[in-house]
């Protein structure tokens, strides 16, 4: 033992432990972070592929769906498990890829009445969820129990990235204060997505959230990147802290999380 | 008051690049700013390696002493 990691976790680590800005008391951060996974579909198998690897001590998985076929086109954690929960096929993969991290699997659905209570077992939340409904609950809970979130979602060929310190900057309410009407949007399945898509942005959480526990660099605060696959471009939105913004303007309307408010779009 | 005349010793005989140098700065991150370190190593290119990637930390290397055919002392200062 040396600096408390063990021979196997100093050869694991060897790159971070090497970098400045990380080193040991870096890697030791890490190890003993908690971060929540919300969904371990298209961007959760990324955003939790990378943080295992990184050695993100617990990783909290929640997802009530089962591994289709469909999903493999770019869900790359869940080979050779269709049929099984995600969440469990999820921590299958974590378990092969990182011994060191312990995975806590959620097999339901997030919604008002348990978002509460798992959002505070843990020191950041990333959003890997494919509908409005869960994407504004979680935006909420994080703005009200004051818990950093890093938000990314995708659509056919391009995606969007930002990362939410509740009250130091703007949230995801702040630029869009409402959902789409229902019908406004294909739904999940109808849209399509480039298979490589979820993980160009499941990769930027990641590092937003490994950058965030280890506390360097400049995080995308009030910056929303819009990226687009066909194009190959990365567009910076600014965005602003919205004195009306519903849950964390001046005069909120959203002060708890009501299960009225989040309407049933489709699964995570 | 920390003691400025304590030398820790890491012994190193055996481990190869890049693992010297991990394994240089895990210790140094356990000491106090101004400890002393000698560090042992059999390795050759590590005598190159370690010394210079430790400066580039900010750390002062004291001196490098081979002290056989394939055998050497890097004292370090941490910064
Ligand atoms: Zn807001």
């Amino acid at each position: 033992m040396l600096g408390g990691f063990s021979e196997e976790q100093i050869r694991r680590y060897s790159r971070h432990i090497i970098l400045p800005e990380v080193g040991g008391k870096g890697q030791k951060k890490l190890l003993s972070s908690k971060v929540l996974c919300i969904g371990a579909g298209g961007l959760g198998a990324p955003i939790i592929e990378y943080l295992a690897a990184a050695g993100v001590g617990t990783l909290g998985i929640i997802d009530d769906d089962t591994v289709d076929l469909s999903n493999l086109q770019r869900q790359v954690i869940h080979g050779g498990n269709v049929g099984k929960p995600k969440a469990e096929s999820a921590k299958q993969f974590v378990n092969n890829l990182n011994p060191d991290i312990e995975v806590k699997t959620y097999i339901e659905r997030l919604n008002a009445n348990n978002v509460i209570d798992i959002f505070k077992e843990y020191d950041i939340v990333v959003d890997g969820s494919d509908n409005f409904a869960t994407r504004y609950l979680v935006n909420d809970a994080c703005v009200l129990t004051d818990k950093p979130l890093s938000h990314g979602s995708i659509y056919r060929f391009e995606g969007q990235v930002t990362t939410i310190l509740p009250h130091k900057g703007p949230c995801y309410r702040c630029l869009f204060e409402h959902a789409p009407p229902p019908g406004m949007v294909p739904s999940c399945q109808e849209a399509g997505v480039l298979g490589v898509l979820p993980g160009i942005i499941g990769v930027i959480q990641a590092t937003e959230v490994v950058k965030y526990l280890l506390g360097i660099g400049e995080l995308l605060v009030g910056r929303l990147i819009y990226y687009d696959a066909l194009n190959m471009t990365f567009d910076e939105i600014k965005m602003r802290w919205n004195k009306q913004c519903p849950v964390c303007g001046e005069e909120p309307k959203i002060t708890s999380i009501q299960e009225e408010i989040y309407g049933d779009v489709c699964r995570i | 008051m920390q003691d400025m005349s304590r030398i820790t010793e890491l012994d190193l005989r055996g481990e190869v690049c890049p693992y010297t140098f991990v394994k240089t700065k895990l210790k140094l991150e356990e000491l106090e700013s101004g400890e002393e370190l000698k560090v042992i190593l059999d390795h050759a290119p590590a005598v190159e390696n370690v010394p210079r990637s430790l400066k580039n930390e900010g750390h002062k290397i004291l001196g490098i002493e081979q002290k056989g055919d394939n055998l050497w002392n890097v004292r370090i200062r941490k910064a």
